[in-house]
């Protein structure tokens, strides 16, 4: 299942990054809207907090990854 | 005559030299170098939650909890000589709630001193980030305070833009070294443990981690972002007041390894369909060495009702499989090295959907200038397990 998964992720980046073209900024209007960033929103803070207390795993998505809370 | 034609072609261009117009360099421009005020969010959660696995309990027992959660972030900036953005932000959140499970460390007591409790955490942090070289250099501290648990915090952070600005590898490096009473189950607890809150003995958890993200443009609507985070802890890693019974309905708190090490992996990607609507996905696997498995899939679809109005509906579906260690109720052996029976560490799968609003009108919210977005947002996450809870958040910006 692992290396499946491993593989496919792979093979999709190595996709990705052969089909990336350079963006001229003028041309970045729709790349630089709000809606389009590649993080957390501000309003997702407390959801994020109670999931890595709910559940066993945490990390990878800039919210808390261990330590700092005291999980009840 | 000759002579005379190059002179003359000598004086045209450095007539046209003296009188052309040198375009300034972007750096070179007006910065402003004093303190100037960026943004400030005010950020407040309503979260509720009803179960029947409360660790505290002994994985049986309920699991209603609520929490309100305000925080307000201050962002400032200034520009130095070198035409370097320095941004500070200053962030201070206040959590309180109250739980029927921590009501339960003592098991007679009706509403008992550790049914509720206030958490308050103030951060800081400074970046300085270097626009024609597409740099940044940041670092930070925060403070985590609630009755039986206190925690320091730092974190130093770095990023770099491709040369084509397409492309940016950030790295961050963070520790949180906390401080936890023993606070353990009433009928567990020695004499001089029951006499004054002070004489509670206290241990440590610390957190070392790194953070390494990859973001790529790949075309004019889709990016892409590819996260790892490596985590070592060690120390108590569990709680004190959770329960075991075992199967001879005797009763320990729970023992967890004094290590944990945690390798996540992410991608984003986001992606801009046609002119009114963007997919925002997430997916993440999680492995650690307590033998936890995770898989989570997000998927958020949003549509632009307008250039400054969007409604967000989303969907997130989590599957996890248990820690070596965990077992339900009685259902350890008292031959068992280490036992937990927190549910959250059990196997489950979890489904969360629910939907989000955004307004950034040009005029401002209400017509206030400086109240330049709001959002509002609801979710309900449902476990397999019985356990369900629901959350509005709401965050307002001013700028």
């Amino acid at each position: 299942m692992n290396r499946n998964l491993f593989a496919w992720m792979a093979l999709t980046t190595l996709m990705l990054c052969t089909s990336c073209v350079t963006v001229k900024e003028y041309r970045k209007n729709k790349l630089n809207d709000g809606e389009m960033s590649l993080a957390n929103r501000k309003v997702e803070k407390t959801e994020l907090s109670f999931q890595s207390y709910r559940e066993g795993s945490s990390g990878a998505n800039a919210g808390k990854s261990g330590g700092g809370c005291g999980c009840n | 005559m000759r002579k005379l034609s190059l002179a003359a072609i000598g004086m045209y261009l450095s007539i046209l030299a003296a009188f052309s117009q040198s375009t300034k360099p972007a750096d070179t421009a007006y910065k402003n170098r004093t303190l100037t005020f960026e943004e400030a969010n005010f950020a407040s959660s309503y979260y509720s939650q009803n179960g029947n696995n409360s660790a505290v309990t002994g994985g049986i027992g309920s699991e209603k909890l609520a929490d309100l959660s305000n925080s307000i972030e201050l962002k400032l900036h200034k520009w130095d000589r070198k035409s370097r953005k320095h941004t500070f932000d200053f962030e201070l959140g206040v959590d309180h709630y109250t739980s029927a499970s921590s009501d339960m460390i003592d098991l007679k007591a009706n509403s008992s001193a550790s049914h509720a409790d206030t958490r308050v955490y103030p951060s800081a942090s400074w970046t300085v980030e270097n626009e024609t070289k597409g740099r940044s250099f940041g670092l930070g501290g925060s403070m985590s305070f609630e009755f039986d648990y206190q925690s320091f915090g730092g974190h130093l952070d770095f990023s770099q833009k491709t040369k084509d600005k397409s492309g940016e590898f950030s790295a961050k490096l963070f520790t949180y070294l906390d401080n936890l009473k023993l606070i353990y189950p009433i009928e567990l607890r020695t004499t001089t443990t029951t006499a004054r809150h002070e004489e509670y003995a206290t241990t440590g958890r610390n957190t070392f981690g790194s953070s390494f993200s990859y973001s790529q443009i790949i075309n004019e609507r889709l990016q892409v972002a590819f996260l790892l985070d490596l985590i070592s802890q060690s120390g108590y890693l569990g709680l004190p007041f959770h329960r075991v019974y075992f199967t001879d309905n005797s009763l320990k708190v729970e023992n967890l390894p004094g290590n944990r090490f945690k390798l996540p992996l992410g991608f984003r990607a986001n992606y801009f369909l046609g002119d009114n609507l963007i997919l925002r996905s997430y997916y993440r696997y999680y492995m650690d060495d307590w033998g936890l498995r995770s898989h989570t899939f997000n998927l958020e679809t949003v549509i632009k009702l307008s250039p400054f109005f969007s409604a967000t509906p989303f969907y997130r579906y989590y599957t996890q499989s248990a820690v070596n260690y965990f077992a339900a109720y009685q259902a350890h052996k008292t031959t068992d090295q280490y036992y937990t029976s927190n549910y959250d560490l059990s196997e489950f799968a979890s489904q969360m959907f629910g939907m989000g609003i955004r307004l950034t009108p040009p005029s401002g919210i209400f017509g206030i200038e400086h109240f330049s977005m709001l959002e509002l947002r609801y979710g309900h996450y449902t476990k397999n397990n019985g356990m369900n809870s629901d959350i509005v958040s709401l965050n307002l910006r001013f700028k």
